[in-house]
């Protein structure tokens, strides 16, 4: 560790002692009201946790977190009836427009990393990678029942029949890669061996020579020893140049693209002057990295989780007092 | 002659077989369901399980929150619809006239009683939670739900006063009594029993309906007991979906705990429904 990181680590400990204390303050001097959230499916596992923690310390407050997805959610944002949004990509200019319109002030905050690994089993010495565009070939709903054999995608691969493993149709993982690769959620080829239990899809490919899956990277880390990612190239060069390993440094860079991305919550700034909102995302940034690791996630690295912190206390003190 | 009569008998022992096949099969059915249910729930059942909030770990979730909220919809939904329910249906049996309009009116409150629930759930999205504003709230669902049982209960109230004789009214009016006196003092005592069963089926309908509070907004993770009717809420159905979407094992045996309360539930008010049928009957003799 060099100098540098171990006063920033010092720095870090002095302030999660500080926000121990303050939070605890806050615990005696209970605080009450609602804090209302809407959005992601993805990102509600993370917001989850969290409102199930700051309900341990703060009873009083009513915490409410429904899962519109991102856009039905900033649909109800931007008419202010919601106080934070959750998003796993950042506000589109109809729905920003749609905000201003209604008078709706808001920050963005973010909160985690997600990111997807398309693996094969060890044994695969031929498939190191692949093109955004072949993904789609091999997903696509028309390959349904046509694009059965390696080497239809490269002719060069073996003459073998390769063995499709994903997550089911009703998960988030599965709408984020279907968007990413496909071009449109939820849509796919039904032919593959669909699980919501991440583990039988490990098992399925880390027992089958030709198969190929894709999952949330947090179950690829774990299981590192049994998989073996493959690069993704999304043939564009503004996003890194050929295809790229799926790491915690190249989803957080964007080079991962398109199957890693940040995830954010926007607060509305209006809720931003009440305290119950203020103390929650305070606590939601506190406490975020510990628990989005612990739901699949990436976490934020030290620096920018002081950044973002530090985001919010600019934000909440730039608000106009009522 | 004789093998005609031996081939009628024979058919009708082979439907008597039939018959009993397909008794056999539902009820076989429904002991296979229960036992697993059973099985793998009862263990969950403890008193954690009904005092905790929701939670991410399954082990520490409970059904505080959602059965709270269970009760909050039965409550709220019975005040709108009982009444409304039962003085349409004895306006439609007792007071309105028999003519076309009244035809189409019971056809279309037979239809009614049968569209999906999600139907009335976009309506009540529309409606309740965005015109009238009342958002994801207690009593935008329990209006919602409120609709959806509306037509049971006015045909089981037209039902029940159906099956009370004519010769009870035409000796009321006899006796001087008006049209209002005659429907409370002598028609609704009598039909009561059918009334009762009636409404208490349709609520235990509506504890169990899911989709409809879906398209409201009511699939949320909440951590306080809703306090009054504009509070969001979650119930019992909406908790075993969100439970059962769920990777994890332990989410499971808690969604197949939460069934059993929920069945549980169902079968007390239909053993109340029931006992009070059997004992409206006793006391009235005609």
């Amino acid at each position: 560790m060099n100098p540098k990181s171990i006063l920033i680590l010092f720095a870090f400990i002095a302030l999660a002692a500080c926000g121990g204390k303050q939070t605890g303050d806050a615990a005696s001097g209970a605080l009450s009201g609602t804090v209302n959230i809407d959005g992601s499916s993805t990102v509600y596992p993370i917001t989850e946790a969290v409102a199930e923690e700051f309900q341990k310390i703060q009873p009083g407050v009513k915490v409410s977190v429904a899962l519109s997805g991102t856009g039905g959610g900033f649909k109800k944002f931007g008419r202010a009836e919601t106080d934070i949004n959750d998003a796993s990509r950042t506000i589109k200019p109809a729905e920003d427009s749609l905000a201003k319109a209604n008078n709706v002030d808001y920050v963005e905050l973010m909160v985690a990393f997600d990111g997807m690994a398309v693996v094969v089993n060890p044994k695969n010495d031929w498939c190191k990678d692949m093109t955004v565009s072949e993904l789609k070939m091999l997903w696509a709903p028309e390959a349904q029942g046509k694009i059965k054999k390696w080497n239809q995608i490269r002719p060069e691969w073996p003459n073998e029949e390769i063995h499709l493993f994903g997550p089911g149709v009703e998960s988030g993982t599965y709408d984020y890669f279907t968007e990413a690769i496909v071009g449109k959620s939820h849509s796919s080829r039904g032919d593959f061996t669909a699980s919501e239990d991440d583990n039988v899809l490990v098992q399925g490919v880390a027992s089958d020579k030709f198969s190929l899956g894709f999952f949330g990277m947090a179950y690829f880390e774990e299981n590192r020893d049994k998989l073996k990612e493959i690069g993704i190239d999304d043939q564009k060069d503004e996003n890194g140049v050929g295809p790229i390993l799926p790491t915690v440094e190249t989803v957080k860079n964007k080079s991962y693209s398109p199957l890693g991305r940040p995830l954010f919550i926007y607060v509305n700034s209006a809720a931003g002057k009440r305290t119950e909102v203020q103390e929650f995302v305070r606590y939601y940034l506190t406490q975020v990295n510990k628990l989005s690791a612990e739901v699949g996630f990436i976490p934020m690295t030290d620096e920018e989780t002081a950044a973002v912190k530090a985001k919010w206390e600019t934000f909440i003190t730039s608000l106009p007092t009522q | 002659m004789s093998r005609r009569f031996d081939g009628n008998r024979i058919k009708d022992k082979v439907f008597q077989w039939f018959g009993i096949a397909c008794t056999l099969f539902g009820l076989l059915m429904l002991a296979v369901f229960l036992i697993s249910v059973l099985k793998e729930g009862i263990p969950r059942l403890n008193a954690q399980f009904f005092t905790s909030l929701p939670s991410r770990k399954p082990e520490e979730a409970g059904i505080l929150i959602p059965l709270f909220g269970t009760i909050w919809i039965m409550v709220l939904t019975s005040l709108v619809a009982i009444p409304l329910g039962v003085a349409s249906g004895i306006y439609l049996e007792e007071y309105g006239k028999k003519n076309r309009l009244a035809a189409l009116i019971e056809i279309n409150i037979t239809n009614l009683a049968g569209v999906p629930s999600i139907i009335y759930g976009l309506l009540a999205l529309e409606i309740f939670v965005r015109i009238l504003g009342l958002g994801k709230s207690l009593l935008a669902g329990s209006l919602t739900l409120a609709l959806l049982i509306l037509p049971i209960i006015i045909v089981a109230t037209r039902e029940a006063l159906k099956a009370v004789p004519k010769t009870i009214r035409e000796a009321s009016y006899a006796l001087g009594a008006t049209k209002w006196q005659t429907t409370w003092f002598q028609v609704l005592p009598a039909s009561s029993g059918g009334i009762v069963t009636g409404v208490i089926l349709a609520i235990s309908r509506a504890i169990g309906e899911t989709a409809p509070l879906i398209v409201i907004g009511a699939m949320l993770y909440i951590t306080t007991i809703p306090s009054s009717p504009m509070d969001d809420f979650s119930v019992l159905p909406i908790q075993i979906f969100n439970w059962l979407s769920r990777p994890q094992k332990g989410f499971i045996i808690n969604a197949t705990a939460a069934i059993i309360v929920l069945l549980a539930i169902t079968f007390i008010l239909n053993g109340i429904a029931i006992y009070l049928r059997n004992r409206w009957q006793k006391k009235v003799k005609w």
